[in-house]
């Protein structure tokens, strides 16, 4: 093999570092990074600065090592689906062998250094989340069962249960009810998803419920979880994560969450084709505020609670 | 010293810059760690062990 021969070749789709951080998931990283920061700062107990940035930190990592093994297993599905297309295995940036290092690496390191940085309990737990993720979604249920959103959605729920137990070496009712908040969120949000990006689960046989049980059904789950939910998040106002500012918004995005799912629920597909799917789109847009403003008004409670203000007290 | 640019680090420059950046980060965060741990006291010897 000449000079020459090593250096052209894969020269044209050469893996930049911009490729491997796409492995981790960035946008699911936010989701990770601001609920685990909630849950950490709603804990009852302080936690140094920069330990609490630390922990926050190898949460996050530890998420990206499962999207980046996520990737790695699930290569041949996103290949086909026009969703999963363009992320680097699929591309051809980075190999399969490459991000199932880089996740096997990332998870050990940020499993340690959390149980350094916080306590052994918290590392166990995110320990636990990234086997769950890959191990228990990826690989098992999610090929498997319809119900593969409702049970793989407690893998992105545990953030904010790690975040608490970092700060307090512990799990508590509070930190259940932040798990469950996200855990009843997911499926209403993956089947909006999972409607308008119509044939992309089809092709790739992955067996969604718009897949199994028929697109009707999908939209009556829609409708069933959203009124779960929404009891679930006005009932944490009364806990002692909520408070005043928690309950005003919650009632108004569980009031406009189940408008949304109602109207998804009334419509049959002709409506949709017509507006292009517009209800379902505008449905899955305003689940991303709803969870974001949740835990947003957790954060504010446990702010103005360091001033005497928060919860009901 | 190398006086010419070889093609492979012009090509892998942001790559090998972004792993230096992550590994200096690394460093940097597991001192500071180490730095509040210690003015914590995560380390000191309990009196028992200063005896012997």
């Amino acid at each position: 093999m000449t000079d020459t021969s090593i250096n052209t070749k894969g020269y044209e789709g050469e893996a930049q570092f911009g490729d491997y951080f796409a492995l981790l998931k960035p946008r699911v990283m936010t989701l990770v990074v601001f609920t685990a920061f909630v849950g950490l700062l709603a804990a009852p107990v302080p936690m140094h600065p920069f330990l609490a940035f630390c922990a926050v930190l190898f949460i996050a990592v530890g998420g990206g090592a499962s999207g980046a093994l996520n990737m790695w297993w699930d290569a041949d599905i996103d290949a086909v689906m026009r969703r999963t297309q363009k992320r680097p295995i699929p591309s051809g940036k980075v190999t399969p062998d490459e991000a199932l290092a880089i996740g096997l690496a990332l998870s050990g390191f940020s499993v340690v250094l959390l149980g350094l940085a916080a306590n052994w309990f918290a590392a166990g737990l995110l320990a636990f989340t990234i086997f769950f993720y890959v191990v228990i979604y990826t690989m098992w249920l999610k090929r498997w069962t319809p119900q593969n959103i409702v049970i793989g959605g407690a893998a992105g729920a545990f953030p904010p249960m790690i975040g608490w137990a970092a700060a307090t070496g512990t799990v508590s009712v509070e930190s259940v009810l932040m798990f469950c908040l996200t855990f009843m969120w997911t499926p209403p949000h993956f089947w909006a998803l999972a409607l308008f990006m119509r044939n992309d689960y089809d092709e790739a046989k992955v067996p969604m419920l718009t897949v199994t049980h028929g697109r009707r059904a999908t939209r009556v789950h829609i409708l069933v979880y959203t009124l779960l939910l929404a009891v679930l998040a006005i009932a944490a106002g009364f806990t002692s994560i909520g408070g005043p500012v928690y309950l005003a918004i919650a009632v108004v995005l569980n009031l406009l969450f189940i408008k949304g799912a109602i109207a998804i629920w009334r419509r049959d597909e002709e409506d949709s084709e017509t507006d292009n799917f517009a209800v379902e789109r505008k449905f899955f847009k305003l689940s991303l505020i709803y969870l974001f403003a949740h835990f947003g008004a957790i954060l504010v409670e446990a702010g103005l609670a360091q001033f005497g203000m928060g919860g009901w007290s | 010293m190398i006086g010419k640019q070889h093609e492979l680090h012009k090509r892998r420059f942001g790559r090998n810059m972004g792993v230096g950046l992550v590994l200096g980060a690394m460093i940097a965060i597991i001192f500071g760690m180490t730095i509040v741990k210690v003015n914590r006291g995560d380390f000191a010897m309990k009196p028992a062990e200063v005896q012997q």
